[in-house]
């Protein structure tokens, strides 16, 4: 499939031909992807296949050798990750990844939207409308009674759901989630799931996969990244009959 | 549940206290009295607060952003070097050469003007102005540079090595107008009071603990409002924090200037105590003994790293007279022993028996993460 | 008496005469030459001693300038004596040389005279003049000297100060030298000499400058230099061999700093090589590196004083005999240490930072209590010094060991890196270290082996330090920050890299030198480190991909 124009009012993310290399190994191959707003994509790919890679593109972590990231007419490529979150994207890594000394309280506080600059977190003191919104997000990843330990403490999966609650936290309108269910048991899954069908409905999502039964119960479109570039792109019925993708991935 | 509220605010009472006490000993009491302090101790004390307000400001960056510098005694000197031209230069005519304008060093290697960077060092609010103006910006372009290109961990402490050890063979070379090997000594007073009075030995003694514990309580402000759990979460997650929105370069920036300030603080009040400044005090292995006082008291404590301060020179001072073969193995083996097994420190240590482990682990920045980067 | 006609003649020649005149003059020379070398030279050397031997500077210094144009063998030892202030005449007029051991010879017969130097000796004294006329004269009898070094550089001499006395003695030695090195040395000195002197026809002074264009350096752009009120062609060809040399000069110049850089580079590699393994490959922070250097030192101290006591005859091998025991000494302790405290802070670089530095404090206290803390000195064996010229350049020994040193343990150091299995086990726990462990390698002894050789080169780059470095318990401290430096330059991880930086920085080292002036070109190596650091965080040579963010 190939992307239509970006100024579409439906498009939110736009990939055009972007190319990453490292040392000869070219990460990504002129990878093209196109995401609709209030759109939920799954990503799934082997091993090596390019899915952090381009997480790390899109959210500046990784300048790309060459090829375009517009998302909302604005080009990603020039600017660096905290100007990114502030345009509205927000990441979720592969490893679990919050502040394991700050108390899961303090984590969202953090995260939540306010003046990111020096001088007024100088001075920043809690809000009412602060804390509605902490409570309200606690609530929805099922941490309400955590709210006062160490996020260090936390199991790997409340881990995962704090990470998550502090994108959520970020008022972000498009989530990058890298492997959200790995590690975690089927209930949680099946929760992580529900969670992210529940954010969806507000927001968009690139979910990146392994898991075939969580993708499944996502109920997205599917995208197959191999050796850096789309090999195959449509519901998951649709992708896991292609002779290409069961050749690849599924087939293995 | 911030360690680093930790008996902060005593730390700060006590150690004004402490000083007032040693002046009170000192002044008011005759000197055949059985608990008079002599002079020496005050200035004694006064030399480990001036370490103690080092150690700080490297707990306030390595303790809470995560930033190993190996340099801060650069800083540290660099204030030192700037209270010491106004010294200098406070000397005018009562030098060897009787120079009105020249230091006698200047005179004694035939120049015959003042370079221009000396110019202003007569008044003291100028002096004051550039303890501080120097090193900050130094740290400005420095920290701009380093945190911009993502220079960290390790690489970011080798790079501040060799920051202050470049600095200490500028300052050795002669033409470099800073005294070369010799330094800036020979003072005869500050602000028209004599170094030598005892009075303004225990004005400068009480200078130090005034801003030991001044830096004490804003570093602990700091790190207790939104802007210091950025820096803890800087320190923990980096990434995490970038993707949040946080332009942490800048965060790294902003608390490593200002701890290159309050580090050029403690120079500056340290030189008019010890009577001398030379190009040693940029030394790498100053540095280093910095971040052992920082380690031993425990870091990101703040109060730890006082502590620590002045309990490791109290020991260098003593084991320096008594076994002076002896203190470069106790030195280096409390490098060895406290990151063995003290690994958060005398009050990690005492924090950890004193809340009980469950709690603790998680709270602490060592373990934690098992690691210090 | 020929001899004095002889003198009258010399002075003939000294004025400026052309053609005919000249053309007579040095024939009627040459015959008194032929006729003073034949016959006469033993009956006349017999009076020019006893006119040495006299109180009279007039007489004494004829006497000299004759000596030094006969043939007589005892010239030399005698008039360097006369120089030297060690010839002394009896009341006969005798005279006798004391010899720098007191003893004495007849200076005739150069036969030893047994007994002390009596009173009735007296030394002979001189003056200024007669001092100028035994230069003058010693260096032209010494082209005559068997030893065809010495007569090289009598010749050199000449061309140095252009005595033009010395012509017809440098004609005649150059008539019978065979020795292609001597003669160059004369022939030029005879140009030199043939330049100046205003007689020579142009067209002889061209050849002149073609041949001492040839010989190319700083002493012959600085006579010719020198030159003036010549004819135009002669200036110009002047002025064109000056330009040519000095270029030929920049170049031999810049090779010769190209070679000071290869040297520091060498040295900075044999430094940081070992650091590039404990560090660059196992990403371990050892501040006590340089100590493992300065152990390497004291080694190649201890193993010379024990060769010294026990068998001197090895003692010029003996920095080779301590290879093998600083590779041991510094290697064992590396194990020590790995096994003892870095493998408690594997993970966390800046503790192990500080421990290690507090290692480094340990360690050169207990060299200081054991050795000391003033220097040490290591003798230098004759075969690694003296130096050896090539073109301009100067190539000292001492260099030239270090860096094929440098040259052999990087090599094998890659060779077993690449090619044993020790090597194969030791990238394998590098790269993934739960893998390595899965196919059965045990990594805790692969750690302490791998911590033990980086150490050990350590110890080896110590052996070759205590030849060129003052070997003291601080010897470490001043190479760690320029170790790290080139690891951190070249890219960690990367041998080759760390060899690349290495030269780099000893290159720009040494060219900023001469600019900056050493202790300042070392704070703008520093300086530019520094910036580079920031403007490449991974070195020259990263690792890119997920091996990097590991």
């Amino acid at each position: 499939m190939s992307p239509s124009e970006p100024t579409s009012a439906e498009t939110l993310l736009y990939l055009d031909g972007v190319t990453v290399s490292f040392e000869g190994f070219k990460a990504l191959n002129n990878l093209s992807l196109l995401l609709e707003r209030g759109e939920m994509r799954a990503v799934i790919g082997p091993n090596g296949a390019g899915k952090t890679t381009m997480m790390d593109v899109i959210t500046g972590k990784t300048r790309p050798d060459a090829g375009e990231v517009i998302y909302k007419n604005v080009d990603l490529t020039r600017l660096d990750e905290a100007d990114i979150a502030a345009l509205g994207i927000g990441r979720k890594f592969q490893k679990p990844t919050v502040f394991e000394t700050h108390t899961v309280w303090d984590n969202l506080l953090l995260a939540n939207a306010g003046n990111r600059r020096i001088f007024p977190t100088l001075f920043a003191r809690e809000s009412p409308d602060e804390r509605e919104r902490i409570e309200e997000i606690l609530e929805q990843i099922r941490l309400s009674d955590h709210r006062y330990r160490l996020a260090g403490a936390l199991s790997h999966g409340q881990k995962q759901w704090l990470e998550i609650g502090m994108l959520l936290a970020q008022e972000p309108e498009l989530l990058l989630v890298d492997e959200p269910a790995a590690g975690m048991t089927e209930a949680e899954t099946e929760a992580t799931a529900m969670l992210l069908r529940e954010i969806n409905r507000s927001r968009s999502l690139l979910v990146v996969e392994h898991d075939m039964g969580f993708v499944r119960s996502l109920e997205a479109k599917v995208t197959v990244l191999h050796e850096g570039s789309v090999l195959a792109e449509g519901s998951l019925e649709n992708v896991s009959n292609d002779p290409r993708v069961i050749e690849v991935y599924l087939g293995r | 549940m911030n360690r680093a509220e930790f008996s902060v605010r005593t730390a700060a009472l006590t150690v004004f206290a402490a000083a007032l006490i040693l002046v009170a000993l000192n002044l008011a009491l005759p000197t055949h009295s059985a608990i008079h302090v002599p002079a020496y101790i005050v200035t004694l004390a006064g030399k480990y607060l001036c370490y103690a307000i080092l150690a700080v400001a490297l707990d306030l960056i390595w303790g809470f952003v995560g930033v190993l510098s190996l340099g801060h005694a650069a800083f540290f000197a660099l204030g030192g070097y700037a209270m010491g031209m106004y010294l200098m230069r406070e000397i005018g005519t009562r030098g060897v050469y009787g120079n009105p304008i020249l230091p006698d060093f200047m005179v004694f290697l035939n120049w015959t003007k003042l370079p221009w960077y000396w110019h202003g060092f007569d008044m003291f609010w100028f002096a004051c102005l550039m303890v501080l103006a120097v090193p900050g910006l130094l740290a400005l372009v420095f920290g701009y540079f380093a945190f911009r290109s993502r220079v960290s961990g390790v690489y970011l402490s080798i790079i501040t090595q060799a920051l202050t050890y470049a600095l200490m063979l500028a300052f050795f070379r002669n033409d470099m107008g800073f005294g070369g090997n010799n330094g800036l000594t020979d003072f005869k007073d500050i602000l028209g009071f004599s170094l030598h009075a005892e009075r303004t030995r225990a004005a400068l003694l009480l200078a130090s603990a005034a801003f030991l514990s001044a830096e004490l309580l804003l570093c602990r402000a700091l790190v207790r409002s939104r802007f210091g759990k950025i820096l803890i979460a800087i320190r923990d997650a980096e990434d995490r924090a970038r993707f949040l929105g946080y332009r942490t370069e800048t965060f790294k920036v902003a608390v490593f200037v200002l701890s290159a300030m309050m580090a050029a603080v403690g120079g500056a009040l340290y030189v008019p105590q010890v009577g001398i400044i030379n190009p040693s005090e940029f030394s790498p292995a100053n540095s280093i003994e910095a971040v052992i006082w920082v380690a031993v008291g425990g870091r990101g404590t703040l109060s730890g790293a006082a502590l620590g301060a002045v309990l490791v020179n109290f020991a260098k001072t003593y084991f320096t007279s008594a076994l002076p073969d002896f203190w470069l193995y106790a030195l280096g083996g409390l490098f060895i022993l406290v990151t063995l097994f003290l690994p958060n420190g005398i009050l990690g240590a005492l924090a950890f028996h004193r809340r009980g482990k469950s709690a603790e682990t998680a709270a602490n920045p060592v373990r934690a993460k098992g690691s210090l980067v | 008496m020929p001899s004095c006609f002889r003198i009258r003649a010399w002075r003939v020649f000294r004025t400026p005469v052309h053609g005919r005149s000249f053309c007579i003059a040095f024939f009627a020379l040459a015959l008194l030459f032929v006729s003073a070398l034949r016959g006469e030279a033993e009956t006349s050397s017999a009076d020019l001693y006893s006119a040495l031997a006299s109180h009279d500077y007039e007489n004494m210094r004829k006497a000299v300038e004759k000596l030094a144009a006969s043939d007589d063998p005892r010239a030399v030892p005698i008039l360097s004596a006369l120089q030297a202030g060690r010839l002394f005449a009896d009341t006969d007029g005798e005279l006798f040389i004391r010899n720098p051991d007191g003893s004495l010879e007849g200076a005739v017969s150069g036969q030893r005279i047994a007994g002390e130097l009596g009173k009735n000796l007296r030394e002979i004294r001189i003056n200024n003049t007669i001092r100028r006329a035994l230069e003058g004269a010693l260096g032209r009898l010494r082209l005559f000297a068997p030893d065809p070094n010495v007569r090289a550089a009598a010749a050199n001499a000449i061309f140095q100060t252009r005595d033009e006395s010395a012509l017809i003695p440098l004609e005649r030695a150059l008539a019978r030298e065979r020795v292609a090195k001597v003669r160059r040395a004369m022939q030029e000195a005879k140009a030199a000499l043939l330049l100046f002197s205003p007689g020579t026809p142009p067209k002889t002074k061209l050849e002149a400058i073609a041949l001492l264009r040839n010989r190319g350096d700083q002493e012959v752009a600085a006579l010719l230099s020198e030159l003036n009120g010549q004819p135009p062609e002669v200036m110009a060809a002047a002025k064109d061999a000056v330009v040519a040399i000095e270029r030929q000069q920049q170049i031999w110049n810049f090779l010769q700093i190209i070679f000071y850089g290869f040297s520091l580079g060498s040295i900075l590699l044999l430094a940081a090589t070992g650091l590039a393994i404990t560090f660059g490959v196992m990403g371990v922070i050892n501040m006590a590196h340089g100590e493992m250097v300065m152990l390497g030192a004291y080694t190649t101290f201890v193993v010379q004083q024990a060769t010294l006591r026990f068998a001197p005859e090895w003692l010029p091998a003996s920095p080779i005999l301590a290879l093998p025991f600083a590779f041991l000494v510094t290697g064992l302790l590396g194990v020590l240490i790995e096994r003892g405290l870095i493998r408690f802070l594997y993970g966390r670089p800046l503790e192990t930072l500080l421990a290690t530095w507090g290692l480094s404090l340990v360690l050169q206290q207990a060299v200081r209590t054991l050795f000391g803390a003033s220097n040490r000195e290591v003798m230098t064996p004759s075969w690694m010094s003296g130096a050896v010229p090539l073109g301009a350049m100067t190539i000292t020994a001492n260099r030239l060991t270090i860096i094929a040193f440098s040259v052999v343990v990087f090599g094998s150091l890659i060779l077993l890196l690449r090619t044993t299995f020790f090597g194969l086990q030791m990238r394998a726990v590098t790269q993934n270290r739960a893998m390595a462990a899965a196919m059965g390698i045990r990594t805790p002894r692969v750690d302490a082996l791998t911590f033990g050789l980086g150490s050990a080169v350590a110890g080896l780059a110590g052996v070759a330090l205590s030849q060129i470095d003052n070997v003291s318990p601080n010897l470490g401290q001043n190479y760690i920050i320029d170790s790290f430096m080139v690891v951190v330059f070249g890219g960690v991880g990367n041998l080759w890299g760390t060899a690349l930086g290495a030269l780099t920085l000893g290159i720009v080292n040494k060219f900023l030198e001469p600019v900056a002036g050493a202790v300042l070109g070392k704070i703008v190596v520093l300086c530019l480190l520094i910036v580079f650091i920031q403007r490449r965080p991974r070195g020259l040579f990263p690792l890119k991909g997920r091996a990097a963010e590991a």
